[in-house]
């Protein structure tokens, strides 16, 4: 009768043996080293070989202050545009019935499968001196490629789908029977957006403006382009990086990017702090 | 309010929700509009909300063309299939938001506003859920919170889709007895749209049993089950 003594343990229905369960939770864990963590150490690793002096020195000539500036105010004009882009589109494809919607959100989707590199020579192609547009706005005094204009049209393109990407499914699933119990309350079209919809898709909204961010302040491609990487005027902190490392400044390229990974960094760490404050209200509101 | 559906069609596409359909609705009554998925009931309870609009004929409310009137200018007090409650507002915001979606020269003052909330969760029989957001209660706490968020506009006309179809049986028997008191307390013409015979029966005062975009026949509870005008109403009634 010894087996009276001793306790059955059963395992629930989607539990895995403790063998694989290590197996499968080390695999990950040695990917996201190799893949993710060993880069981020390495990168400030190499900033700070030559000590937090030279790092912060080579930050503070005119150039870095230069691409410094311009990265941030490209981010700034950029995401707030296709947030409300997106916004628009996501709500004109979940809320509307209407011919060629399939269409519509290929074309959303468009950025994600074009090189960035062909998207910005679109850019010089349409906008460039030697382009009708192009020649017409340089003549008048507003030159697209080699500028601001260019680099933030470059940037907008390649950062279109992530807004709208991440709210369509989310809007497809509340449907439209909130808005139109707003609208039989008698609320107008403009109210029930603002006090039905977007309350509705702040989170998603959230979230697609944080990755929109964090790419629009990294691109590349496009942006090397449509920039013509001049150096203090139209070199973003991407293209400065790339040319401080062709010149063999590796503490100062690496500062930057440094600085580049705790400007991601610190986007992921605002959107860990919203939810873990608002988890309550994510959670009563999440579902019905 | 007096209901008048004159020769009213809806075309979608190239398919016909509605084939021309008249119906008058006396002021006060509590209809039901009976039929299984797909007879038209629920776009028809929509174009009297204003939230589709007719291809062709008219909707007269006391006897005032209504046809081009706007959602809002309707004044219709609408209970949604699965209720719509505003997920991010508590039961008191979601009952209060047609008062604060007034403009602010008709718009109640935030006292008074608090009354009238509080009224209408007493009337519901939900006195204490003010604070609570809509995941929060169950399916018949749902749909009453939603009944009193639509009486909150002091509404011309009731109407409900389905309003008991996301509920459990003995639920659902309760509340059929909820509405019918709130039908008499408020007196308001009272439309709702039901796939369950035996419910259109016992609460609604006149029943239109409807199929394929058309109505089959229009009467009192008693006068369809003596006498039913077509075999499909036969056949769906005894079903």
């Amino acid at each position: 009768m010894s087996d009276a003594t001793t306790p059955i343990r059963f395992r629930s229905a989607t539990e895995e043996r403790p063998l694989t369960r290590w197996l499968l939770v080390g695999l990950g864990a040695v990917g996201m080293s190799v893949l993710v963590f060993a880069p981020l150490i390495a990168v400030f690793a190499e900033a700070l070989r030559d000590g937090w002096f030279a790092a912060v020195a080579s930050l503070g000539n005119r150039d870095a202050q230069s691409a410094i500036k311009l990265t941030l105010l490209i981010a700034a004009i950029a995401v707030p545009l296709n947030a409300a882009f997106g916004i628009a589109a996501a709500w004109f494809i979940t809320k509307f019935d209407f011919r060629g919607k399939a269409f519509l959100i290929t074309l959303i989707d468009l950025p994600f499968s074009v090189s960035p590199v062909v998207a910005g020579l679109c850019i010089v192609l349409m906008f460039g001196t030697n382009s009708l547009v192009g020649g017409w706005l340089v003549a008048n005094g507003y030159p697209i490629v080699f500028a601001l204009p260019g680099i933030v049209l470059a940037t907008m393109f390649v950062t279109f789908p992530f807004v709208a990407r991440e709210l369509i499914p989310v809007m497809i699933e509340q449907g439209r029977a909130e808005e139109e119990a707003a609208l039989t309350l008698g609320a107008s079209g403009w109210r029930t957006f603002w006090t039905v919809t977007l309350p509705n898709i702040r989170w998603a909204l959230l979230y697609g403006v944080l990755l929109c961010n964090a790419r629009a302040m990294g691109e590349f491609g496009a942006v090397a382009v449509v920039s013509g990487k001049i150096r203090g005027q139209t070199a973003t902190m991407p293209i400065t990086i790339e040319m401080l490392y062709n010149e063999y400044l590796s503490v100062a390229a690496f500062s930057m990017a440094a600085v580049l990974t705790v400007l991601a960094l610190v986007t992921l760490l605002l959107k860990t702090a919203l939810e873990l404050r608002h988890a309550d209200q994510l959670a009563a509101t999440h579902r019905h | 309010m007096h209901i008048e559906i004159d020769e009213i069609s809806k075309q979608f596409g190239v398919t016909a929700a509605l084939h021309p359909v008249s119906l008058a609705i006396p002021s006060g009554a509590l209809v039901a509009l009976l039929g299984p998925s797909g007879s038209g009931k629920t776009t028809l309870l929509r174009i009297l909300g204003g939230l589709e609009f007719p291809t062709a004929g008219r909707v007269l409310f006391a006897g005032q063309d209504a046809t081009g009137l706007t959602v809002q200018e309707r004044r219709a007090g609408f209970v949604f299939q699965s209720y719509a409650l505003f997920r991010h507002m508590t039961v008191f915001e979601n009952i209060a938001y047609g008062l604060n979606a007034r403009p602010r020269a008709t718009r109640p003052p935030k006292a008074e506003i608090a009354r009238r909330v509080t009224k209408l969760l007493e009337l519901i029989q939900l006195p204490d859920i003010g604070a609570r957001y809509p995941s929060q209660l169950s399916g018949g706490q749902r749909q009453r919170v939603a009944l009193a968020r639509a009486l909150a506009i002091e509404p011309r006309m009731l109407l409900l889709d389905e309003p008991f179809g996301a509920l459990d049986a003995k639920v659902r028997k309760e509340l059929r007895q909820g509405l019918r008191d709130i039908h008499d307390t408020t007196g308001l013409t009272t439309v709702f749209v039901t796939h369950d015979q035996e419910e259109a029966m016992e609460l609604a005062d006149m029943v239109v049993v409807m199929s394929m975009g058309r109505i089959e026949q229009i009467g009192k509870p008693a006068d369809i089950r003596a006498r039913p005008a077509t075999d499909f109403v036969r056949t769906f009634i005894s079903a």
